[in-house]
């Protein structure tokens, strides 16, 4: 006989009363019974990150918890970063950075960068690296993933801008594409060096 | 892969916990962080009948100092150790916050819990050398009432306790405080589980050290303490020269396992460096703490 229990979970602002097996993770109930499916599944077992969400303003592996233990808790998944079809600037920032090619980690870095940045304001390089290691990511090279969070966290993260500012952010995020673009250039020659 | 089936009790006591696990029987596991347990559920390499969640007894979060020392409950987040501020508790446990951003990624600190470390018993796990290192003592309870169980006895092999299946650990207590000790590393990505880490313990009466405390991570199946290098320090001059030597005697006596991550040679080189890495370290902190004076 299945052992299932009714939660009641709230995702991205919504608040859904469901059944689930308690086997069930977390990231199966949010994809398979509830269509969020923007959380992908690379490893299971807490390597990759592909998974991350926010756990009542934290991130966690989906794939390390149970759908069970997330009754009363909000979630927050890739889904819920956007506004009325916008991107938000960390997801800009990813776009304009080459954060991703494929696109299959993009979800979990999105959210790892999210809580990342809700709890550190001014990061310095270094964390950001240490915070990017957490997930792994089998196209970008990384380097392009923590231009876009270092960007990110210079506008706020993931506060929605005013008109006024979004001019103004789009002129800084164009110079910074400039100067990157040259970086790119001088570190993909590096790496052709060293093979 | 998705775990087996289960059934789900949560525990709001520790009473209960205890009750539930002496109720269900021995197939049945306390679930905390559930950052160990639930990876190998996946894999199926544990099938537990049921699992009783004490994630909910909030009691047991917390960082006490305690007279001299401190006390650590059971389901604190490794993230609350990485970022705890008091200076009561930094001044003779420093090490504890240095070495939790080695305990796993960001996302598993936050819900990764210090007793789940210690129950879990992995030998290069960061809570199980520090707990070995300096002699804590787990508060445990079982259908009988509680007991204390030191670090030399409670650690028996690899994820092998002295925890019987219907007992929970319910604090982590550190008799005294250890400002001059280090935690160094060495794994392929930040976070992943160290091929070979060194911990160290020094106390030191002007340029002499007075005793050594040396334990090893990765090279057994238990955190294991390396008196031949502690050997090397007790009574000496401290400086590069000593601690290279504690390093290539530890090297010498140890027999670590050879696989993917490294051979045993490679162990033994690792070990040698990250001990005199650890020592250079906590001697550091001695020269920090009389520049503070
Ligand atoms: C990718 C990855 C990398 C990691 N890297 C590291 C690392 O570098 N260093 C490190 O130390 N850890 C690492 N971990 C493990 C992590 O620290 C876990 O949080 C920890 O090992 C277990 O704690 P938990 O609270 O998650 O316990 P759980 O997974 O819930 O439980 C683990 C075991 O302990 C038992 N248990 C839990 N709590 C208690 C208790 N209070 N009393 C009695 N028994 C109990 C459970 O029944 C179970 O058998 C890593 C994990 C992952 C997924
Ligand atoms: S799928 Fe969860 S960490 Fe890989
Ligand atoms: S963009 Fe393809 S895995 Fe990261």
């Amino acid at each position: 006989m299945k052992d299932t229990h009714p939660i009641e979970i709230t995702v991205n602002g919504r608040v859904h009363e469901i059944e689930v097996e308690s086997r069930r993770t977390l990231a199966d109930v949010l994809r398979h019974d509830l269509g969020y499916t923007g959380t992908h599944l690379g490893c299971e077992h807490g390597i990759c990150g592909a998974c991350t969400v926010l756990l009542d303003g934290l991130p966690v592996r989906s794939c390390l918890l149970f759908g069970v233990q997330a009754d009363e808790c909000e979630v927050e998944t890739v889904e819920g970063l956007e506004s009325d079809g916008r991107l938000n600037p960390l997801q800009e920032a990813f776009s304009a950075h080459h954060g991703l090619q494929c696109g299959f980690c993009t979800p979990g870095f999105l959210m790892l960068a999210t809580g990342f940045l809700r709890e550190n304001l001014d990061p310095t390089e270094e964390e950001v690296r240490e915070a990017v290691s957490s997930n792994l990511c089998r196209c970008t090279g990384y380097q392009g993933i923590i231009e876009a969070v270092l960007d990110a966290a210079g506008k706020g993260g993931e506060r929605t801008e005013t008109a006024a500012d979004e001019t103004a952010a789009s002129e800084t995020s164009r110079n910074q594409e400039e100067s990157v673009s040259v970086e790119d250039v001088s570190l993909s020659g590096a790496g052709e060096a060293n093979q | 892969m998705k775990p087996a089936a289960f059934e789900y009790r949560k525990a709001s006591t520790v009473e209960e916990a205890v009750e539930q696990l002496t109720q269900l029987g021995d197939d049945a596991k306390l679930l905390a962080g559930g950052q160990s347990l639930v990876a190998m559920m996946n894999f199926r390499l544990v099938r537990p009948s049921a699992l009783v969640d004490v994630k909910g007894i909030l009691d047991l979060q917390y960082v006490e100092a305690n007279g001299e020392g401190l006390k650590i409950g059971a389901l604190t987040p490794h993230r609350w150790i990485e970022t705890m501020e008091d200076p009561g508790v930094l001044e003779g446990f420093s090490v504890l916050k240095s070495a939790a951003r080695w305990v796993g990624h960001y996302p598993i600190r936050t819900l990764g819990t210090f007793g789940g470390s210690i129950a879990h018993a992995d030998p290069s796990a960061e809570w199980c050398m520090l707990a070995t290192l300096l002699d804590a003592e787990m508060v445990v309870v079982g259908p009988g009432g509680e007991r204390m169980i030191p670090a030399s006895d409670f650690f028996q092999g690899f994820f092998t306790t002295a925890l019987e299946p219907d007992e929970m650990i319910i604090e982590v207590r550190f008799p005294e405080p250890a400002p001059y000790a280090a935690l160094q590393e060495f794994a392929r990505r930040a976070g992943d589980y160290g091929i070979v880490a060194a911990a160290v313990a020094l106390d030191l009466q002007g340029g002499e050290c007075r005793s050594a405390r040396v334990v090893l991570g990765g090279v057994s199946d238990v955190p294991l303490r390396i008196p031949e290098a502690e050997q090397v320090l007790e009574g000496a001059d401290i400086g590069q020269e000593v601690f290279k030597e504690a390093g290539q005697e530890a090297a010498k006596v140890i027999d670590p396992p050879s696989d993917v991550q490294g051979t045993a040679e490679y162990r033994r080189d690792l070990a040698a460096t990250l001990i005199q890495r650890a020592l250079t370290e906590a001697v550091a902190k001695v020269k920090e703490a009389a520049d503070a004076r």
